[in-house]
C-alpha cells in the first residue's frame, strides 16, 4: 500500500469546525492510497467537498444521488475490472441515512453480488445535511428535528438499526465497526478491508458537533465516550470470525456519554436507566 | 451481412453485441426481459466481453450504468414501464453528468390499473430528463438505431444519453426479417468509446457529479440544451454515414407522401406502419393524405417537421400517451412549435389496437373537427 505524501482529502472544504466526516474520509483515503476511486452518496460529505468548480478529492471521485452509492460503486467496480484494473481500490462513502435507510437496497445488492469494494458508512446518527432529522441509525432517546422531545415525547422512541449485523448476514468476507476516535483501530480495518477479495463493509461512528450538540473541539472525546461506555462497540467479523477489537478497561456508565450532548440532555433517570440496560444487553451479547 | 428472422428485442441485443459495451447492468421487466436474457447468454457464451451486472432493481441498473459510464466505458441497459419510472430520478442525473449511456425502452403502459401492454406513456414521462429519444417502427430500425444511438451520444459535442424506444409486444415480441451487419463494418462505423470528459483514472483524478450552486447550475443545464439542439445535426450526419456503410436511410423524421397532402398524420413508432397502409388506401380513393413519422422526439425536430408539413392544410397527431387537460405530448409540442391547424388524437393506450377504423375516425374528425383533442375508439358506457 502506498503512503501518500499529502492528504488525499484536501483541506479548505466546507465541513463544520470539528466535523468528524472529513476525519473519517481522510483516514480512509490516506490508508488506501492514490490508487483508489471514491464514490459518495449525497449528503454532508458530498456537499462540503465538491462545490463546482472545486473539489477536495485528490483521487477520482463520483457522486450520483443519495440512495444509490452501492449501485454506482457496482458500476464503477465493474468498469474498472473489465478494463483489467484489478488493483484499483473502490471505496464508497455514505452517511447513515444514505446507508441504513434510503440506500439499503442498493447497498444490499452490491454486497450480495460480491463486488470487490469497500463501503464505509460514516454514521452521525441522523440526517445532518438536511438539518438533524432522525434516521434508522438514530439512537433511542435522541432528540432530533423529526423526533423532537416534547410534552408527550422523549425523542427517538426506537433503538438504532443494527446495520453491521445486517451486512454480516449477507455473508460478505469482512464487516467491522469503527470510530474516528480510535484511528489505529479504524486504519487497521480499512487496510484489512482493502486486502479482502470481495465486498467489505465498515460502519464508522462519527460524532457530529452540530447534530449532537457538543463543542467543536470535543469530537474525538465524544467518540471515545461512546466506546468507553459501550454505547458503540468496536469489533470485526473477518471471514465469519467475530472479534472485539477494543475493550475499555472499565466500562463507564452511559450517563457520562449522554449528559455531554444536547440531543440527550432532556432524558430523565428512567430513560437513562433504560438506555444503560440496552447497552448492557448489547455488550453482553457481543462479549464485551 | 446476414438476414435472420427475429423480434425487435433480439435485434436490439444483436446491436448491443456489435456495439461491444463493457458493462451491462439490467433488471428484468416485461416486455423488455428477452433483451437482457439474450445479452446474458451472449456474455455466458463469450460473444460479448462485458460485465453483466445482475442488479436488484431498475434504479440500481441505471445507477450502475452511470457509475460504469462515469468510469469511462461503453454501457448498455434496457427497461420498460414501471422500471423506467423507477429510474426517473437517475435519468436526469445521467444526462446532467453527460454520460453517453444507451438504453432500450420497450414501451409499455404505466400502472394503475396495472397493464403490461403497449403505449408510450413511460418514455414520454421522461421527455424532460435530457435524454435523446428515438422511436422506432420495426426490428431493423431498432437494431440500426441502437448502433447509431451510441455514435450520436458519444459525439464530444453531444454527450447526452440516448433512449431507443420500441413498442412493447408489437415490436418486442413479433418477428421480422432483419439484416445483421458484420462486425467489421460496425467497428468502422462505431469506434471504441474514448471519453475525454468523464473517466475515473487514479493517474488523472477528476471529480464527477459535483454539486453546483446558483452561479453555475443554469449554465450547466443550458449546456445540455445547446447539446440537444446540436444533436439534430449530429443525428442526421450519423444517419447519412450509416446509410453510406449499411445502405439503410434514416433521419430525424420520415415523411411519406407529404408533398401534396392536404392532411398529414403525425405519429411515432410501430403505428406508422399501419398509417402508411392507410395513407395508400386513402390515396386510392383520391384523398390527399400523407404521413410524417417522428423518429427523434427529443431533440424535437421543429425545422424538419416544418419542412415536411409546409404544404398541408391540417395535421392529425396520434399519441399513445396523454397529459391531463392538454392531450397527447406530441400533439402539445406540435401546437407549440408548428404553425398549422393541428388536431390531437389519443389512441392505443394500454395495448388497445389502433385499427384502420380508429384511424379513419381520426381522419374524418380532422376533416370535420369537433374538438382539438379526441380520444378515439372510446367505448360507450
Amino acid at each position: 500500500m502506498d503512503i501518500p505524501d499529502k492528504d488525499l482529502l484536501a483541506p479548505g472544504h466546507r465541513g463544520c469546525a470539528g466535523c468528524g466526516a472529513s476525519i473519517a474520509v481522510k483516514l480512509a483515503l490516506n490508508t488506501l492510497g492514490k490508487n483508489t476511486v471514491a464514490i459518495s452518496a449525497t449528503g454532508c460529505l458530498e456537499v462540503m467537498t465538491t462545490p463546482y468548480p472545486e473539489t477536495s478529492w485528490e483521487v477520482p471521485f463520483i457522486h450520483v444521488a443519495f440512495e444509490n452509492s452501492g449501485a454506482v460503486a457496482s458500476g464503477v467496480e465493474s468498469a474498472l475490472r473489465i478494463q483489467g484494473k484489478d488493483d484499483v481500490n473502490v471505496v464508497a462513502f455514505g452517511g447513515d441515512g444514505g446507508t441504513v435507510d434510503i440506500g439499503l437496497q442498493s447497498l444490499s445488492g452490491a454486497m450480495e453480488r460480491g463486488h470487490n469494494m469497500l463501503y464505509i458508512c460514516y454514521d452521525n446518527e441522523a440526517y445532518m445535511n438536511t438539518g438533524i432529522q432522525r434516521s434508522g441509525a438514530t439512537p433511542y432517546g435522541a432528540s432530533t428535528t423529526t423526533s423532537p422531545k416534547g410534552t408527550a415525547s422523549f425523542g427517538e422512541d426506537k433503538p438504532k438499526k443494527n446495520m453491521p449485523m445486517i451486512m454480516a448476514a449477507h455473508g460478505i468476507p469482512y464487516v467491522a465497526t469503527a470510530s474516528i476516535a480510535y484511528p489505529e483501530d479504524y486504519v487497521k480495518k480499512v487496510k484489512k478491508a482493502a486486502e479482502t477479495k470481495g465486498p467489505a463493509y465498515i460502519h464508522l461512528q462519527q460524532p457530529c458537533t452540530t447534530g449532537w450538540g457538543f463543542p467543536s473541539e470535543k469530537t474525538i472525546e465524544m467518540g471515545r465516550l461512546a466506546v468507553e461506555t459501550g454505547s458503540w462497540i468496536l469489533y470485526e467479523i473477518d471471514q465469519g470470525n467475530f472479534e472485539i477489537t477494543y475493550r475499555p478497561e472499565e466500562r463507564r456508565p452511559v450517563k457520562d456519554y449522554l449528559s455531554t450532548q444536547k440531543r440527550f440532555r432532556h432524558l430523565n433517570e428512567e430513560h437513562i436507566e433504560k438506555i444503560q440496560k440496552y447497552v448492557d444487553a448489547e455488550c453482553k451479547e457481543l462479549g464485551l | 451481412m446476414v438476414k435472420e428472422v427475429m423480434t425487435s428485442n433480439k435485434a436490439v441485443a444483436e446491436a448491443v453485441r456489435l456495439a461491444k459495451p463493457q458493462v451491462i447492468p439490467v433488471y428484468p421487466i416485461t416486455p423488455q426481459t428477452t433483451i437482457s436474457e439474450y445479452l446474458a447468454q451472449y456474455v455466458a457464451d463469450e460473444k460479448i466481453d462485458a460485465k453483466y451486472v445482475k442488479v436488484e432493481s431498475e434504479h440500481s441498473a441505471i445507477s450502475a450504468a452511470v457509475g460504469a459510464s462515469g468510469a469511462g466505458v461503453r454501457v448498455f441497459t434496457a427497461t420498460s414501464s414501471q422500471g423506467l419510472m423507477l429510474m426517473h430520478e437517475i435519468l436526469f442525473a445521467a444526462a446532467g453528468m453527460r454520460v453517453p449511456i444507451v438504453l432500450a425502452d420497450a414501451n409499455r403502459a404505466i400502472s394503475a390499473p396495472l397493464n403490461i401492454w403497449n403505449d408510450q406513456q413511460d418514455s414520454i414521462a421522461q421527455r424532460d430528463a435530457g435524454w435523446l429519444q428515438i422511436y422506432v417502427e420495426n426490428a431493423q430500425e431498432a437494431l440500426d438505431t441502437t448502433l447509431m444511438a451510441y455514435k450520436v451520444s458519444e459525439n464530444p459535442d453531444i454527450l447526452l444519453p440516448s433512449m431507443v424506444c420500441l413498442d412493447g409486444f408489437i415490436l418486442t415480441h413479433t418477428v421480422e426479417p432483419v439484416e445483421i451487419p458484420d462486425q467489421e463494418s460496425v467497428d468502422k462505423f462505431l469506434p471504441p468509446y474514448v471519453p475525454e470528459h468523464a473517466f475515473l483514472d487514479p493517474n488523472e483524478p477528476m471529480s464527477i457529479g459535483n454539486f453546483a450552486d446558483p452561479d453555475y447550475y443554469t449554465e450547466a443545464r443550458h449546456d445540455m440544451e445547446v447539446a440537444m439542439t446540436k444533436s439534430m445535426e449530429v443525428i442526421q450526419k450519423t444517419c447519412d454515414e450509416f446509410a453510406e456503410i449499411f445502405g439503410r436511410k434514416y433521419g430525424l423524421v420520415e415523411p411519406y407522401k407529404t408533398e401534396d397532402a392536404d392532411i398529414i398524420f403525425v405519429a411515432m413508432g410501430s403505428l406508422c406502419s399501419t398509417l402508411r397502409v392507410m395513407v395508400d388506401q386513402l390515396r386510392e380513393k383520391g384523398e390527399k393524405v400523407g404521413l410524417l413519422k417522428i423518429r427523434a422526439y427529443r431533440p424535437f425536430p421543429t425545422e424538419a417537421i416544418n419542412e415536411a408539413v409546409k404544404n398541408c392544410e391540417k395535421i392529425a397527431v396520434i399519441d399513445k400517451n396523454f397529459s391531463f387537460g392538454i392531450g397527447g405530448a406530441l400533439y402539445a409540442d406540435m401546437k407549440v412549435k408548428i404553425d398549422k391547424e393541428i388536431y390531437g388524437f389519443i389512441a392505443g393506450l394500454g395495448g388497445r389496437d389502433i385499427t384502420p377504423e380508429a384511424i379513419m375516425e381520426a381522419y374524418e374528425k380532422t376533416k370535420a373537427p369537433e374538438n382539438d383533442v379526441t380520444w378515439i375508439g372510446l367505448k360507450e358506457e
